[in-house]
C-alpha cells in the first residue's frame, strides 16, 4: 500500500457569481473550476498547467482556503481542511505555504527583508526580537541572500533577489507544501535557472513537497514529477513530467506542447494547430469542454463530459478518442 | 540577399537618471536585409527595446539623447530628420508592434476607425476607401467575421485578436520594415503559435522585413533568420539562427542556451540542476573598464576586466564581443 498523500483533493469546485449585489442574485456564474480531483505526495513536485484563465490559480488558492471552495473536499495529512475549526486551521495552514509570482507587488515596500521573512513568525507564539533576528539571518543564508542584506527595503532588491525573499518568507514557518503560482515567470532567462535550482535545493533539503503553476511547459516538465494539465477549469490530461511531454493524450494536451516554440532553428514539426479562443467560463460548453476546438470531437463530446480515466502507471486522460483512452 | 533596408551604426543612447548616467545602447552596430527577419534577443534592460524606439524617433528627449551614431533606412538617416519628415515614415515605411495590444490600441476608437487611420494619413484614402481596406486586413488578420466587427471596441476583444488588430493596422500601409517589440509576450502560447504563423505568412506575401525583438529563444529559433544578442547595452553577439544556436561563441550565448529546461528532455526520476549563469546584470548605470559580462563568466581572466573586447569576426556572418577570439587556450573546458 503506497504512502497516504500529503495532499487529497476531491472534486474541487469555484464558482464566482458575476454582477448582483448584497440583495440582488447574482446574474451569471463564472465556473473557474470544475471538479478537480488530484493527490500530492510528500517530497513530490506536483505541475498545474494551463492557458489564463484555466482555473489553475484559482486551484492553488483553494488549496490554501485563500478562496473558499463551493464544494468539493480538500485533505491535508488526512485532516479535512474544509471543516476544521478556526483555530485547528490555523495551526494547520502554517504547514501550507505560498509563492507568488510578482515579486514587485508581492512584498510589503515599507517593511525591511528581516520583517518580511520573519512576519509569518507572529502568527504563532510571539518571538524575541533576537529569536526573529537569528531566524531572518538563517532563511537568507538558505536563499542565498547575503545577511547584510536584512535591513534592506525590498525596492532595493532586482526581481531574481525579490523572488527569494518571497521564498524565504514561505519558508520561514517550516511548511511541508509550498504552492508556488508562477514563481519564476516574470524572471530573466538566467535569474529563472537559478530560482529553479533554489526551489529543487530547498526541496531535497527540508522535504518540501510543491504545487507548482504555471503556464510554461518546459519549467513545469523540468521540475515536476507528475503533471495536471487544465483546460477550462478541468483536468484533461495528469500524467508523469516525462510521459506528459512524450506521448500526450488528450488533443489539448498535444495542441499545448507543439505550440511552444522550441530553442532549436531546426526542429520545425507542424504545430498541431487548434483555432479560436477558449471559450468563455460564464458560459462552457456542454460535453467535453475543449470539443469546440478539438478535430476529433464526435457526438459523443458533444454531450458527456468525459472523465479522468487511468491508461497506465499514473497516467489519466480525459478524453472519449478511443474509448476514453485518448489520442493514439 | 536583395541589400540592406536597415543599417544602425555605432549607436549609443544615454538616459539621464537620479543615479547618474544610463547608457542604455552601447555602440550597437547591425544590419537588416530586405525581406528578411532579424531577432534581438536580450534580458530586461540590455537595451533592445530601445534600441528599436529610436529607430522610430521615439527616444523621450530628455531624459533620453542619442549620443552617437546613425541609422541609416534606405540611405537616409533617420537621426537627422526633422519631425514631420519622420511623421510621414512612421506607419508607412516603419511601423511598431508593441507587447501589449490593450495599452497600444486607443479604447475610445472603434478598431476599424484605428486601422484605417494610416490609410487616410498616409495614402490620402477617403474614409469609405480606408475602412474597406481596414477590414481587408482584419480578414487577413484572421479575424472572424471582420467586417462586421469594424465597430467593435478594443475591450471587446481577446488579448489574441487585439494582436490581430495591432498586425492588421501595422501592415496596412504594407510597410518596408515592421518593428515587433515582444509582440507574443503577453500571449497564451496556443495563441502565441498562432500570432507568430500570421506575422511571418503577412511578411512572406508583401515582402516587409522584421525586426523582432524578444527574449524568446524558442520565438527567435522558430522565425529569425538572423540573431543579434544584446547584453547590457552592446551586442553580444550576432550570428546567423543555426550558427547561433549550433556553435555559439559568447559565453553570455552559451550561458543563455544551457540555462533554459528544454522540453521533451526531461527524464524519470529526479530531474537534473539546470547551469545556471551566476551574479546579475550589472546596474546600468555602472562604469565597467573592461568587457561587461566578466564578473559572470566563467571563462574570464585579467584582460577581460582590464580593456572591453571588440566585436570579432568568428566566422561568415558571426561576431562575438569576447577576448576568447584572440585568446582561445584561455577557454575553460568546464565552463
Amino acid at each position: 500500500m503506497a504512502e497516504a498523500p500529503l495532499l487529497q483533493v476531491t472534486g474541487l469546485v469555484k464558482h464566482f457569481p458575476l454582477g448582483g449585489g448584497i440583495l440582488a442574485q447574482p446574474t451569471a456564474w463564472v465556473r473557474a473550476v470544475s471538479g478537480v480531483s488530484f493527490a500530492v505526495r510528500r517530497g513530490e513536485s506536483f505541475g498545474l498547467v494551463g492557458e489564463s484563465g484555466c482555473g489553475k490559480t484559482t486551484t492553488g488558492r483553494m488549496v490554501l482556503r485563500l478562496i473558499e471552495p463551493t464544494s468539493g473536499r480538500i485533505e491535508f495529512d488526512g485532516q479535512d481542511i474544509l471543516h476544521l475549526s478556526r483555530k485547528a486551521f490555523g495551526r494547520l495552514r502554517r504547514r501550507m505555504q505560498i509563492i507568488f509570482q510578482d515579486p514587485y507587488s508581492s512584498l510589503d515596500p515599507r517593511m525591511t527583508v528581516a520583517q518580511i521573512v520573519t512576519e509569518p513568525l507572529l502568527a504563532g507564539r510571539r518571538p524575541t526580537r533576537t529569536e526573529r533576528r537569528r531566524a531572518a539571518e538563517k532563511l537568507l543564508d538558505k536563499v542565498g541572500l547575503r545577511r547584510a542584506d536584512l535591513d534592506k527595503y525590498p525596492h532595493e532588491f532586482s526581481g531574481g533577489q525579490r523572488q527569494r525573499i518571497g521564498i524565504a518568507r514561505a519558508l520561514c514557518v517550516r511548511p511541508e507544501l509550498i504552492i508556488a503560482d508562477e514563481p519564476v515567470s516574470a524572471l530573466d532567462v538566467s535569474i529563472q535557472a537559478q530560482v529553479i535550482n533554489l526551489l529543487q535545493d530547498l526541496q531535497s533539503e527540508f522535504g518540501l513537497s510543491y504545487i507548482f503553476i504555471s503556464h510554461d511547459l518546459s519549467v513545469v516538465e523540468h521540475i515536476c514529477n507528475r503533471v495536471a494539465v487544465m483546460y477550462l477549469g478541468s483536468i484533461v490530461e495528469l500524467a508523469p513530467a516525462a510521459v506528459f511531454s512524450r506521448e500526450p493524450r488528450h488533443p489539448y494536451t498535444k495542441t499545448l506542447l507543439t505550440a511552444v516554440p522550441l530553442p532549436d532553428p531546426r526542429h520545425n514539426a507542424a504545430p498541431f494547430a487548434m483555432e479560436g479562443d477558449v471559450p468563455s467560463p460564464i458560459d462552457p460548453p456542454p460535453g467535453c469542454p475543449f470539443h469546440p476546438r478539438c478535430r476529433f470531437a464526435f457526438d459523443r463530446c458533444r454531450i458527456e463530459k468525459p472523465i479522468l480515466l487511468p491508461l497506465a502507471a499514473q497516467h489519466q486522460v480525459a478524453c472519449w478518442l478511443n474509448e476514453g483512452r485518448g489520442l493514439s | 540577399m536583395n541589400g540592406c533596408l536597415l543599417g544602425i551604426d555605432d549607436l549609443s543612447i544615454t538616459f539621464r537618471t537620479p543615479e547618474g548616467t544610463a547608457r542604455a545602447v552601447d555602440r550597437v552596430s547591425f544590419t537588416l536585409d530586405r525581406g528578411e527577419t532579424l531577432g534581438v534577443v536580450g534580458e530586461s534592460g540590455c537595451g533592445k527595446s530601445v534600441t528599436a524606439l529610436s529607430i522610430l524617433g521615439l527616444i523621450p528627449s530628455p531624459p533620453g539623447a542619442i549620443e552617437s551614431g546613425c541609422i541609416l533606412f534606405e540611405d537616409r538617416n533617420l537621426l537627422g530628420l526633422d519631425p514631420e519628415a519622420l511623421r510621414r515614415i512612421r506607419g508607412r515605411d516603419i511601423s511598431m508592434i508593441f507587447q501589449e495590444p490593450m495599452t497600444s490600441l486607443n479604447p475610445v476608437l472603434p478598431i476599424g476607425r484605428q486601422v484605417s487611420e494610416p490609410l487616410m494619413v498616409h495614402r490620402g484614402l477617403s474614409k469609405a476607401e480606408a475602412l474597406d481596406q481596414a477590414g481587408d486586413w482584419l480578414e487577413r488578420a484572421k479575424i472572424p467575421a471582420a467586417r462586421r466587427r469594424l465597430d467593435d471596441y478594443p475591450h471587446q476583444l481577446s488579448g489574441g485578436m487585439r494582436q490581430r488588430v495591432m498586425i492588421a493596422m501595422a501592415m496596412v500601409c504594407r510597410p518596408k520594415l515592421l518593428i515587433a517589440d515582444e509582440p507574443t509576450t503577453a500571449l497564451d502560447v496556443t495563441i502565441q503559435a498562432q500570432i507568430l504563423s500570421l506575422m511571418v505568412g503577412l511578411k512572406e506575401e508583401t515582402g516587409t522585413s522584421l525586426l523582432l525583438i524578444t527574449h524568446n529563444l524558442g520565438v527567435v529559433a522558430q522565425t529569425a533568420s538572423r540573431v543579434v544578442v544584446m547584453y547590457a547595452g552592446q551586442v553580444a553577439e550576432e550570428a546567423r539562427v543555426a550558427d547561433l544556436f549550433d556553435r555559439p561563441f559568447h559565453p553570455y550565448t552559451q550561458g543563455l542556451l544551457r540555462s533554459m529546461p528544454r522540453l521533451g528532455n526531461r527524464e524519470a526520476g529526479r530531474s537534473q540542476r539546470l547551469r545556471e549563469i551566476p551574479g546579475i546584470v550589472p546596474a546600468i548605470t555602472a562604469t565597467i573598464v573592461g568587457c561587461k559580462f566578466a564578473e559572470r563568466c566563467p571563462h574570464a581572466f585579467d584582460l577581460c576586466c582590464q580593456k572591453p573586447p571588440e566585436l570579432f569576426g568568428i566566422r561568415p556572418g558571426q561576431r562575438a564581443r569576447c577576448w576568447l577570439k584572440e585568446f582561445p587556450e584561455r577557454r575553460r573546458d568546464d565552463g
